[in-house]
């Protein structure tokens, strides 16, 4: 459904629209189905000239069923939902597979950096390629990010990877996404971070392993 | 209790306790709330106004404000949220209605502690006037969000605006006190000085509700209260409870805000919820369906609202493992919510059910509600909150929450209690007009913003043409129709005001109960004269939604006939 709005980049984008439309058929099913009996029983029971209220008190046992099953069968579809973005939750956000590449990014008012592996796919080593505002990833290949902040918080944001992680400042936090989608897309700042909050956008570029090595040597020194 | 406070003064009320607010009467009390709640509701909806136009024409020199410059715009964003929680939704379905209805529905002649009462609308005026201020110093007023996380809310040189964060702190620590007091007095009043006969099942549920929400506010903002004073030691004593580089904790900022926070939403949903069960029944011409079981499910929302804030902070680098524990509260809480509208629909069933405008409000809350509470499931789960995080998502469904409870449920309870607030009628038709005018532009400005929310477009952004993904012309135009919705749903609010003030002065006299109600409000004269039931306090003979009782020739039984 959100696929239909925005394109889908990583491994778990998947996961977690199919979530967005299980909760959309169960709450949407709900919300009709109350919806129709509400406005049945508006024009159902409108003011007619001597038709006169019932008086009832709630304590009827055949009109309290009806409210004792939907009160069930709420609970019963609460727990499928919490199961499934339980699941979702732990895939994307407690589990991390085996990392292939590992990057740096960095919130700070109002851009993000970035740290690149050089050539030798290590971080943290001499040959390391630093961005401001455009990330170089290659596809299919799980990446590990470690995200900060220089000053206040920032929440990194990729709507194509339906990734969303706030950066704390004083705090390396990581995570993890693996592109399977070529091109070009937004990287948002997604928490108000002052005046230049509007602007703090960056580019995700996401290549083939032929480009990404084009630009590695490109871009060494 | 109380009479010391008025017996020397039995004529109207003068030009001090009106415009200088040494009234002890609680319908004083209540209708400055509801006044200052009001003028400040105007103002939240200017700043709606200028911020929705620079979203839909980037750039326009906004007729009446100007061109909106990044500054001014992340200013715009934040006080409107303030302003409309904390000095609209609060002080108007709280503390005017509460302070109106609870003694009158009671049975008392006035607040048990009336000068604590007069006290607590001083202190809120005081802080309207604080945050009023702030938009005039250097550099405008705050801008770092209405949930101001340090460390840029803490230090000037973040969010550029030294003295603004601080005055809007200071208002807010303000209208808390306000509001402590007035609760306090609140549940004092209910709980002790409820009319001979009135049990605790017999009490309106409207006053329940507010009681309860007083609880629940009070349990609350003390967390808070303690976070707001550390924040404001930040900004200007330089200590560093929220700063990193001091030792300090950023996020813990947002546990103590969002403790108070989350069971704030439902401060403020539950006396909606009342109003509406106060004006459906009166409508419908029905007994309320399960008084016993509405009243634990209020109670059940109430407990578990305590233990759902860090659904507002699943990807805010909080243990991921804690995300599972708040997504299972967080689900469950729509149990008690869920069971509280189909009880309220349950009471509609075997009616008389007559459209009068308050009616139209009251039935408007629960089908607006409801999308509301069904879009809150997908931000309860923390899988699909990892998406809908800080979107227009949030946004708009926080807007079906809010909107239907400051809004829908201030104009139903207005319209409905109006007779006796100001003792004549208002005009119906121009009620209707105005109705239709609110609540159709109103699903044309949210529905809207739920599209471009899952269309990834996120919050407190100036100007969507830095983001290619979001700059495309379809999404620009649904922004445009969001904003010329919302320029239609402020222009017809003048007839309301128009209606409002012509009723006050000119409209039809009100009879003593209108509507055929039984409430004890409704049996003394409209408006109630000081001491509000004369020389004879009522007593109580049964519970407050006797209608169409089998046997009777009328089909309603007020609570005070003794048969």
């Amino acid at each position: 459904m959100i696929d239909l709005l925005v394109q889908r980049a990583s491994t778990y984008a998947a996961d977690i629209d199919n979530l967005i439309l299980l909760i959309t058929v169960i709450t949407g099913v709900w919300f009709f189905l109350t919806e129709f009996v509400f406005f049945g029983l508006l024009w159902k029971f409108r003011y007619q000239e001597g038709k006169p209220a019932q008086y009832v008190t709630g304590k009827e046992k055949h009109l309290k069923k009806w409210i004792n099953w939907p009160h069930f069968l709420v609970i019963c579809c609460d727990l499928i939902i919490v199961v499934a973005a339980v699941q979702v939750w732990y895939n994307v956000k407690q589990d991390m597979p085996e990392v292939e590449k590992e990057i740096r990014v960095v919130g700070q008012r109002w851009a993000w950096s970035f740290v690149h592996p050089g050539a030798d796919a290590e971080l943290g080593t001499d040959d390391d390629i630093k961005t401001v505002g455009e990330l170089h990833i290659v596809s299919n290949e799980v990446y590990k990010f470690n995200l900060e902040s220089r000053d206040v918080m920032h929440s990194f944001s990729v709507p194509v990877f339906r990734l969303k992680q706030d950066a704390i400042p004083g705090r390396v936090i990581q995570g993890w996404f693996e592109a399977n989608a070529i091109g070009q897309f937004d990287i948002q700042c997604a928490e108000m971070c002052g005046i230049g909050h509007g602007i703090m956008g960056a580019q995700l570029f996401v290549d083939t392993p032929e480009e990404h090595a084009a630009w590695i040597a490109a871009n060494s020194n | 209790m109380s009479a010391t406070a008025h017996d020397d003064h039995h004529h109207g009320p003068t030009f001090a306790e009106i415009w200088l607010l040494q009234s002890t009467d609680h319908k004083m009390i209540g209708k400055q709330y509801m006044f200052i709640g009001m003028f400040m509701g105007l103002i939240g909806a200017y700043f709606a106004y200028a911020f929705r136009m620079q979203l839909a024409f980037p750039g326009v020199n906004v007729p009446g404000f100007g061109t909106v410059s990044p500054l001014e715009y992340n200013a715009l964003v934040t006080n409107h949220g303030t302003i409309m929680i904390f000095w609209v939704a609060m002080p108007v379905l709280i503390a005017a209605f509460g302070n109106f209805l609870i003694p009158l529905m009671i049975g008392c002649d006035d607040m048990v502690f009336p000068r604590l009462n007069r006290l607590s609308v001083q202190i809120f005026l005081a802080s309207a006037i604080v945050l009023i201020a702030s938009f005039f110093v250097h550099n405008g007023g705050f801008g770092g969000a209405w949930t101001a996380y340090p460390p840029l809310s803490a230090k000037a040189e973040y969010n550029l605006t030294p003295l603004g964060s601080t005055l809007w702190l200071l208002a807010v620590v303000l209208e808390f006190a306000a509001f402590l007091i007035g609760g306090i007095n609140f549940i004092t009043t209910a709980m002790n000085a409820r009319a001979p006969g009135m049990k605790a099942l017999d009490v309106p549920m409207v006053v329940w509700m507010i009681c309860i929400a007083s609880l629940l506010f009070m349990a609350s903002v003390g967390p808070l209260v303690a976070g707001a004073v550390m924040l404001l030691f930040d900004q200007v004593l330089g200590t560093g409870f929220f700063d990193p580089d001091k030792g300090g904790g950023p996020v813990l900022w947002q546990h103590l805000f969002w403790f108070f926070g989350h069971p704030e939403v439902y401060v403020v949903l539950l006396p909606a919820c009342g109003i509406t069960a106060e004006i459906i029944t009166v409508f419908s011409r029905k007994k309320l369906f399960a008084y016993k079981t509405i009243l634990y499910t209020v109670i059940g929302t109430g407990v578990l609202s305590f233990f759902v804030w860090a659904h507002h902070q699943f990807i805010s680098g909080i243990d991921p493992r804690m995300a599972n524990v708040f997504t299972i509260t967080t689900v469950l809480i729509s149990i008690p919510i869920a069971e509280m509208m189909f009880l309220f629909i349950a009471t509609l069933y075997g009616g008389s059910i007559r459209f009068t405008t308050p009616m139209l409000w009251a039935l408007s809350f629960i089908a607006e509600f409801l999308i509301g509470g069904v879009t809150g499931i997908f931000l309860g789960s923390s899988g699909a909150d990892i998406y809908f995080h800080d979107t227009y998502f949030v946004l708009a469904h926080f807007h079906y929450t809010f909107f239907p409870i400051a809004i829908i449920g201030t104009f139903a309870a207005l319209t409905f209690w109006f007779p006796k607030m100001f003792g004549r009628m208002m005009n119906d038709t121009l009620g209707k007009i105005h109705f239709w005018g609110t609540i159709i532009p109103f699903n044309f400005i949210f529905i809207p913003l739920f599209y471009l929310g899952a269309a990834g477009q996120h919050r407190r952004i100036y100007n969507f043409n830095h983001y290619p993904q979001l700059a495309t012309p379809d999404l620009q135009a649904l922004r445009v129709l969001a904003t010329v919705s919302l320029l239609v749903m402020l222009s017809f609010q003048a007839v309301f005001i128009y209606n409002m003030l012509y009723s006050m002065f000119r409209g039809k006299k009100a009879p003593n109960n209108p509507w055929n109600a039984n409430t004890l409000e409704w049996s003394c004269p409209s408006p109630p004269p000081h001491g509000n039931f004369g020389d004879e306090l009522p007593n109580c003979y049964r519970g407050p939604y006797e209608y169409s009782v089998p046997g009777r020739d009328e089909d309603f039984w007020p609570q005070n006939l003794p048969n």
